[in-house]
């Protein structure tokens, strides 16, 4: 047990000034900044993310109402989309359970924005500019996620095999015994072999995600094997994840859907679906694309810190 | 035995893999944003000292090792069984020779050793950090030479050769530090 903060004050210093800078990257673009529920009374359907629920009482009563921390702003922050805020941006915090490690507390800050009228590629200029701005980097890279594994691993992640990619991890001396979706190897395979290489000099961005890993992006027309998503990555840490957002109600839907088959078969508890997030793409979510960025890993690489307990005030161990 | 999640993994705890004991040495926490977590572990199997990596799935579990450590004093061998004795039961150890393999060139009757057991069977011994032995033969030095510079060959009372100044002598006793092996210093008897 320890009292004292876990980051140092000068680091809490320079986190407050860069965030200051973020803040006037976005009023000077004016887009409105808004703040949106963490409590809210559903959570995620995600079958790889989980909510940390709260409860709220009515007092002098029996009535209790089970809560989800919220492990991003995105529902609500779709719901003012579709009810006409124009763009926005949010810095808040976001839970997600069970997340702990060296990259990791469940407790963190996030930086989402929204940009109506921009297409991804739109987008990942404008986190570019950003990052540019905060780096004193050169303009990132750009590589789709299918191009990454032909180069790092030398197979195709779109039509290999579920043998093909175990053969592979095996090969590069990842020994697992576990039963794996397809999904699962992908996302063991670039998280052990392909990100820690990613974005050594300057940021890289990794587009075209699978459309099986799509979460709430919308399918590519011209190659419907891929989402119009991607990430961003810098001295191999995943900073960023955005898309161009899916504005079908009857698609969002059948997602959360199959997330909640999915979160079944491999043990999780089900979820609520959210019915207002439905609701507002139903009634016209304005075409646009949205990113979420991790400000403690930005920190982390900013001020050259290998933990991300060292740039939170107090991280998970000791609050 | 007690099964861990591999969240619960942290240096030094003892699990079973394919039927060995292993130490587990570090553990890190991978998970894309969007994606299944993972643990990629490094973990030392406790039989033959070896350090692996394996991968799990964040949240598997496994079994737990029956691993416990005591400390036990080096008595005698006959070439095949090395005997111990804790000083506080007086129970005595039988160890054979494939578990002091690492062990038995620093090891003199009296030393405390750490004693490793699995599943209460012994596993391997770990000698002192630092032993004190008698040099039995090695070149004559040069005389005042005090520098310490280049070294030769000295074979100690255990068998055990390590590389010595040039001025420590035969019938010298010096301390030798095991986790490496490497001349100390010599010791006043």
């Amino acid at each position: 047990m320890s009292w004292q903060p876990s980051a140092s004050t000068s680091v809490l210093q320079q986190r407050a000034e860069i965030i200051n800078q973020i803040r006037q990257f976005f009023l000077k673009r004016g887009i409105l900044e808004v703040e949106t529920p963490l409590l809210a009374k559903t959570g995620v359907t995600d079958p790889n993310i989980h909510c940390i629920t709260a409860e709220f009482e009515l007092l002098g009563t029996s009535q209790i109402e089970t809560c989800y921390l919220q492990t991003s702003p995105e529902y609500a922050m779709k719901r003012l989309l579709a009810a006409g805020s124009g763009s926005i941006f949010q810095i808040c915090k976001a839970f997600r359970n069970g997340e702990i490690g060296r990259k990791h507390n469940p407790e963190f800050t996030m930086l989402e924005w929204y940009r109506i009228g921009f297409s991804y590629q739109d987008l990942m200029q404008e986190v570019d500019e950003l990052l540019q701005l905060l780096f004193n980097t050169g303009k990132a890279d750009r590589l789709s996620y299918q191009q990454s594994f032909i180069n790092y691993l030398g197979i195709d992640p779109l039509t290999a095999s579920l043998e093909i990619l175990a053969q592979v991890a095996k090969l590069q001396g990842i020994i697992i015994k576990a039963e794996l979706t397809k999904d699962d190897w992908l996302n063991l395979l670039f998280s052990s072999l392909i990100e820690p290489k990613l974005g050594q000099e300057k940021p890289i961005f990794i587009y075209n995600y699978p459309a099986s890993q799509a979460a709430l992006a919308a399918i590519n027309q011209e190659d419907p094997r891929v989402a119009e998503r991607f990430e961003a990555f810098y001295k191999g840490v995943e900073l960023a994840n955005g898309w161009h957002e899916l504005a079908d109600a009857k698609d969002q839907r059948e997602r959360f859907q199959t997330d909640l088959i999915i979160r079944n078969q491999k043990g999780f508890k089900a979820v609520p679906i959210d019915e207002n997030l439905l609701a507002a793409l139903q009634s016209g979510l304005p075409d646009c694309s949205g990113v979420a960025m991790g400000l403690d890993r930005l920190f982390m690489l900013l001020f050259t810190k290998p933990t991300i307990q060292e740039v939170i005030s107090f991280d998970y161990s000791r609050v | 035995m007690a099964t861990y999640s591999t969240n619960e993994f942290k240096g030094g705890l003892k699990i079973m893999l394919d039927g060995d004991p292993y130490s587990v040495v570090s553990n890190e926490y991978v998970k894309p944003g969007k994606g299944q977590a993972f643990n990629r572990v490094k973990v030392r199997n406790l039989k033959n000292g070896r350090v692996i990596e394996r991968t799990f799935k964040s949240g598997d579990t496994v079994e737990g090792a029956d691993v416990s450590e005591l400390e036990v004093q080096y008595l005698y061998n006959d070439g095949f069984t090395w005997y111990f004795m804790c000083p506080n039961s007086f129970e005595q150890y039988s160890v054979h020779e494939t578990a002091v393999e690492e062990a038995k060139k620093w090891l003199k009757e009296q030393d405390v050793c750490a004693l490793t057991l699995w599943n209460s069977e012994p596993l391997s011994i770990e000698p002192p950090t630092f032993v004190n032995l008698k040099i039995t033969e090695t070149d004559p030095g040069l005389k005042g030479d005090t520098s310490g510079g280049g070294g030769k060959p000295a074979t100690l009372e255990t068998g055990a050769v390590v590389r010595v100044p040039l001025f420590v002598q035969i019938g010298e006793v010096i301390k030798v530090d095991t986790r490496t092996g490497e001349y100390v210093s010599r010791v006043k008897e």
